[in-house]
């Protein structure tokens, strides 16, 4: 009373599920009429309940986790340096440490154009926006729902305006916390691109003067017009991102 | 160079949600594979350090993705520490285990959590390794097939003898203990 020789691979397939439904169906139809097979069933599935019953897996001892956790950076830090590039975006992380130069050189050459960290903030603020699906919280490209959905939310009304007919299509509008306070965020989009443009009250001290920043493959850039500053951030060129400040200024009137 | 008000590192993030959760079944693989606990802290550890430098290359389940980079790290160290990959002839060293003990109390260790763990261990490294992908860490043929690159009747073949095997050394002795 042995098991058919041709099917006993089949069972253990059946007893793993995965047999397909099909095969299954006759391969129970054979082991109904088959001693040797419903012997060899009958053992696989005391083996498989063994299993089942005894938690057969090591646990990691804890001065191991405790090992690998510290061999790993800190993901609470900036990345600075890395060995290996990252998988996520991998232009992110490059244009993150090449706004951070651009920042600090921005804060070296140009000491009263912005304050303080507000640069890294906004860099920070585009990069969170593009990864946790917080890019935005208005989605529409219409401007007449876009404009009032700030009203209640910030106490200064930016303005709206839908640029797609220059090839800037508008993709929402989100509230975003930058430099102890909430800003505006309207959100474009650039072939596949997104650029974020912030907009607050000017601080007072503010210069008037618009400013390029580029570095790598991500660019910055600033204007101020009727009280407010402006903050255009994204990774497409910079020749394009001034094409935006100026069909937005253009068309915003200002 | 840090910046003065840390933001999230997302990657590192991203490995610790998705790859660090797999701790234990990286070890539990690593400890079977060696079959010697401080191994496989060493195969871990070292498993982690690729893992975490060729992140990039991660497609598809991390988890099988991790587990490929142990066991490359498991062959790894075997080519270092030679003695340790000796293969046991299971039968033989079942017999041996249970030889002076009374059948009862083999029937009694048979229900036993280390008993069948020293069973697995017991077992040639083929088949020991697809029984504890599959039963332990109940990856799919198909998976267990592209991580020790075998064909997946290959996998099926070992994963079938493997238990037969498993079966003969640990249930019927059970079986015969009962009897007599």
């Amino acid at each position: 009373m042995t098991t058919c020789p041709d099917r006993e691979m089949a069972l253990h397939a059946m007893v793993d599920g995965e047999l397909d439904s099909m095969a299954s169906v006759s391969l129970e139809a054979h082991v109904r009429g088959c001693a040797g097979c419903r012997a060899a069933l009958a053992r696989l599935e005391d083996i498989r309940a063994r299993f089942a019953e005894n938690d057969l897996r090591y646990s990691a001892p804890q001065s191991l986790r405790d090992a690998v956790v510290a061999m790993l950076p800190d993901p609470t830090t900036m990345p600075a340096r890395r060995d290996a590039p990252p998988r996520v975006m991998p232009w992110l992380a490059g244009g993150a440490i090449g706004a951070l130069a651009a920042s600090i050189a921005l804060l070296l050459a140009m000491p009263t154009l912005s304050e303080g960290t507000l640069p890294d903030e906004l860099v920070a603020a585009h990069i969170r926006s593009l990864q946790v699906a917080h890019l935005i919280d208005i989605q529409t490209s219409d401007r007449h729902v876009v404009k009032p959905w700030f009203n209640g939310r910030i106490d200064f009304a930016p303005p709206v305006v839908d640029l797609v007919s220059v090839g800037f299509p508008l993709v929402g509008g989100r509230l975003d916390y930058i430099g102890d306070r909430d800003v505006a965020v309207l959100v474009y989009g650039r072939r596949l691109h997104r650029i974020n443009l912030f907009i607050r009250p000017a601080p007072a001290g503010v210069l008037p003067v618009s400013a390029t920043l580029r570095r790598d493959s991500y660019n910055m850039v600033r204007w101020k017009s009727s009280g407010l500053e402006y903050w255009a951030v994204s990774d497409v060129e910079a020749g394009e991102l001034r094409e935006f400040r100026d069909a937005f200024r253009r068309a915003t009137g200002t | 160079m840090r910046s003065k008000e840390p933001a999230p590192d997302p990657v590192a993030s991203r490995f610790r949600q998705l790859v660090l959760p797999h701790l234990d079944a990286a070890y539990n693989y690593a400890r079977y594979l060696a079959r010697d606990g401080t191994a496989a802290e060493d195969i871990v550890q070292d498993a982690f350090l690729r893992a975490w430098k060729g992140y990039y290359s991660c497609r598809g389940s991390e988890k099988s993705w991790l587990l490929a980079i142990v066991r490359n790290c498991f062959h790894d160290w075997t080519r270092v520490n030679r003695s340790f990959s000796v293969e046991a002839d299971p039968l033989e060293e079942i017999a041996q285990l249970a030889g002076d003990e009374e059948p009862e109390d083999v029937l009694l260790r048979g229900l036993d959590l280390a008993m069948l763990r020293d069973t697995i261990t017991r077992l040639p490294e083929p088949f020991r390794e697809a029984l504890v992908l599959r039963k332990l860490e109940e990856l799919s043929y198909r998976e267990i097939a592209t991580l020790t690159a075998a064909p997946i009747g290959t996998v099926m073949s070992r994963l079938a003898r493997g238990r037969d095997m498993l079966s003969k050394l640990v249930l019927e002795r059970g079986n015969e203990g009962m009897r007599s």
